[in-house]
């Protein structure tokens, strides 16, 4: 049976940490990081008192560097247990700051990751940091005046959004309208005669105004389709076929889906009737037609079909 | 067609997937620095700028010329913007090259971009409202339906497409900007890439890219100051035409027809095909190459395919279409229609490098937008019309 024991020196040891180290944690408790020159001209940080390649005792040039760094390895702890400096993931990582030549072994914060997560792909050696500090009035000149580095920033999200009020118009108004006691209205222009369903009150071609009201069936041809293979949330599930179909009575083909057999039978030509939702369902939408199925006519001949495409 | 108007400088961006190294006016600013470099000019120099870009919705910036006038230089000068979907880029060079001849300005700087990794086309494109239908089916699942009827209107044997998307990335690789450089490409390669909205494959569909193109055209006395060879302008055109009427031809359509025909009758160009030595043609699907052959009068109606089996199109062929690699090697949206325009200037400059056509004198650059309803043209010469 263990017994739980502990030592603690009362107050903590004392330590005088000289001339050198003593700039470096008085530059950092006011947020500065400076290295030293050595006599080879290397800038060496955290600084020494001595070369640590000869020996030989560095110069009194202190050198500011970073804030900007690069790690140059790291060790990535996805558990961290609770005397580390973090309760969750994060990496220890050798940091050489710019105009440094030696790196410093510190906490590196990437992000809230879940305990357990692997790296993220972004850590990796030359990614760019800058420390953390600690609130000025926090900063005792102890190592951990900074609380971690974090990579710099080198992206923002801008949130975006907009609502508006809209209105449909007198004449998709009367579409609308249309739609939601089940009939397909369009306009006839009185210039071209081509009726045109959904209707916005002109004719693009002629540039007039339309008022005179057709009501064209629920069923049509084919003219030309893509399948679509590419997924989106907000689209049905692929594959799926965006039709352009040509009511009976229109002269303008309306996109719409194309369902109710397999892709790779949809054939230009087809013959297809609309899929109404229950009624019970409808409103002032076009969705309230689900989608064109095929119906048991023949095809219509190409040529019959290619102006309208 | 008023004063002279001449391309001074030209600028690029190397075209990628993700430019996560700079901001959008950093983007712009590289390949602005590099027009003006190429016209040995600084900032203080120009007169006037005018950018382009497809919608705001695409990057969800708001009026980006409000924010980019600085950081382009443009304080104290003129800005304006552009914008008439994927044709913007050739119409931004359009409207800055009538400040040139209109006499209003002596250099002005046009640059057009697209930060495809800030934004999403096809959900910017499909931002349907309560009152319509809306597919989410991207520009892809709608140009689709029309290749469709192309390929069935016109017979052509379902290769081709293949055809210009192994061509394209073959001269993509002789350009150093060009996104998509795929050592090897091949039929089999193209071929054995998914249908995404069939009929058009994968490797038959342009990337989505990062870049910003930019030139600085000027007057006739400023391009003789100009260190480099000046490219000329032959002749300008626009057109537009309504996205739904009924008899609209969608596979071949009016507005690129006339376009064609008025850009023609302006450099005096009866016969295209033996009268241009080069052509950027904005073709973001493989198959739109046939389909503008025929729209833009190389050849007649549904024999587009046959030059491209032929091997017309290539860059060995008689009349080389898209020796950069085109749209479907390169695709920063707003940019993608300047970008045609400046490969159609460089090309009669003799400064194309590695994907130069030998002695080209004219060129067209091409690009349309919105859903094929926009359509903007240019012919550019060595020489002085």
């Amino acid at each position: 049976m263990p017994t739980n024991h502990a030592l603690e020196f009362p107050g903590g040891y004392t330590r005088s940490v000289g001339p050198v180290i003593g700039r470096f944690l008085s530059e950092l408790r006011d947020g500065r990081l400076v290295g030293v020159r050595a006599g080879s001209g290397r800038v060496i940080f955290p600084p020494l008192e001595y070369d640590p390649d000869n020996g030989h005792a560095v110069t009194d040039e202190y050198v500011e560097v970073g804030p900007s760094g690069t790690v140059e390895s790291f060790a990535w702890v996805g558990e961290p247990l609770p005397s580390h400096p973090l309760d969750r993931p994060f990496a220890w990582a050798l940091v050489r700051p710019d105009g440094a030549d030696t790196a410093i072994l510190h906490v590196l914060d990437v992000g809230e990751y879940e305990r357990g997560a692997a790296p993220p792909k972004r850590l990796k050696p030359g990614l760019r940091v800058r420390p953390r500090y600690r609130a000025a009035a926090e900063r005792r000149g102890d190592i951990s005046d900074i609380e971690a580095f974090q990579p710099e920033v080198t992206m923002i999200t801008a949130p975006s959004r907009l609502e508006y009020d809209l209105k449909p118009g007198r004449a998709l108004d009367r579409f609308l309208e249309g739609v939601s006691e089940g009939r397909i209205l369009g306009h006839r222009c009185p210039v071209c005669r081509k009726v045109m369903v959904p209707m916005k009150g002109l004719c693009p071609k002629d540039g007039v105004p339309t008022t005179e009201e057709v009501e064209v069936a629920d069923t049509g041809t084919v003219t030309t389709f893509a399948v679509n293979n590419l997924p989106d949330p907000r689209a049905p599930q692929v594959p799926f076929v965006s039709a352009y179909v040509l009511l009976d009575g229109a002269d303008v083909a309306m996109v719409a889906l194309v369902s109710g057999l397999p892709a790779d039978q949809v054939r230009m030509g087809m013959r297809v009737r609309a899929l109404w939702k229950p009624r019970e369902e409808w409103g002032r939408t076009i969705t309230n037609i689900r989608w064109f199925e095929p119906i048991d006519e023949p095809d219509v001949p190409f040529d019959r079909i290619a102006e309208y495409m | 067609m008023g004063n002279p108007c001449a391309i001074i400088g030209i600028g690029q961006t190397r075209y990628q997937t993700k430019r996560l190294d700079v901001s959008i006016a950093g983007l712009l600013r590289e390949a602005a620095v590099r027009a003006l470099e190429d016209a040995d000019l600084t900032w203080d120099d120009i007169d006037c700028v005018v950018i382009g870009k497809a919608p705001d919705m695409f990057e969800g910036v708001m009026m980006p010329e409000a924010y980019l006038a600085d950081a382009l230089g443009a304080a104290g000068k003129p800005v304006m913007r552009v914008h008439t979907a994927g044709s913007v880029g050739g119409s931004t060079a359009i409207v800055a090259a009538s400040m040139i001849q209109s006499g209003v300005h002596q250099r002005v700087l046009t640059i057009a971009w697209e930060k495809q990794s800030e934004s999403n086309a096809t959900w910017a494109l499909t931002v349907g409202g309560p009152h319509s239908t809306s597919l989410v089916v991207g520009a892809g699942g709608y140009f689709a339906p029309h290749i469709r009827a192309y390929i069935r209107r016109s017979g052509a044997p379902d290769h081709v497409g293949t055809l210009v998307a192994v061509k394209d990335r073959e001269n993509a690789l002789r350009n150093p900007y060009a996104h998509l450089r795929i050592p090897g490409i091949s039929r089999e390669m193209v071929e054995s890439t998914p249908m995404l909205w069939e009929p058009i494959r994968y490797l038959e569909t342009c990337p989505s890219s990062d870049g910003a193109c930019a030139m600085v055209l000027a007057s006739e006395d400023a391009a003789r100051r100009a260190p480099n060879k000046p490219a000329w302008v032959h002749g300008t055109a626009m057109r537009s035409e309504p996205i739904f009427f009924a008899g609209r031809d969608t596979v071949n359509p009016q507005g690129g027809k006339d376009c064609a025909a008025d850009v023609y009758r302006q450099a005096g160009i009866t016969d295209p095909r033996s009268e241009l030595d080069v052509a950027e043609v904005y073709v973001p699907f493989s198959w739109y190459e046939p389909m503008w052959l025929e729209n833009l009068g190389f050849c007649g109606e549904g024999e587009g395919w046959k030059l491209t089996e032929a091997g017309a199109t290539a860059l060995d062929g008689d009349i080389p279409w898209n020796a950069s690699g085109g749209v479907l090697s390169s695709n920063p949206i707003g940019a993608s229609g300047m970008i045609r325009f400046a490969e159609a200037a460089l090309q009669v400059r003799g400064m194309a490098g590695e994907h130069q056509v030998e002695g080209a004198r004219r060129a067209l650059g091409h690009a349309y937008g919105g859903g094929a309803q926009f359509f903007a043209m240019w012919i550019v010469g060595s020489e002085k019309p």
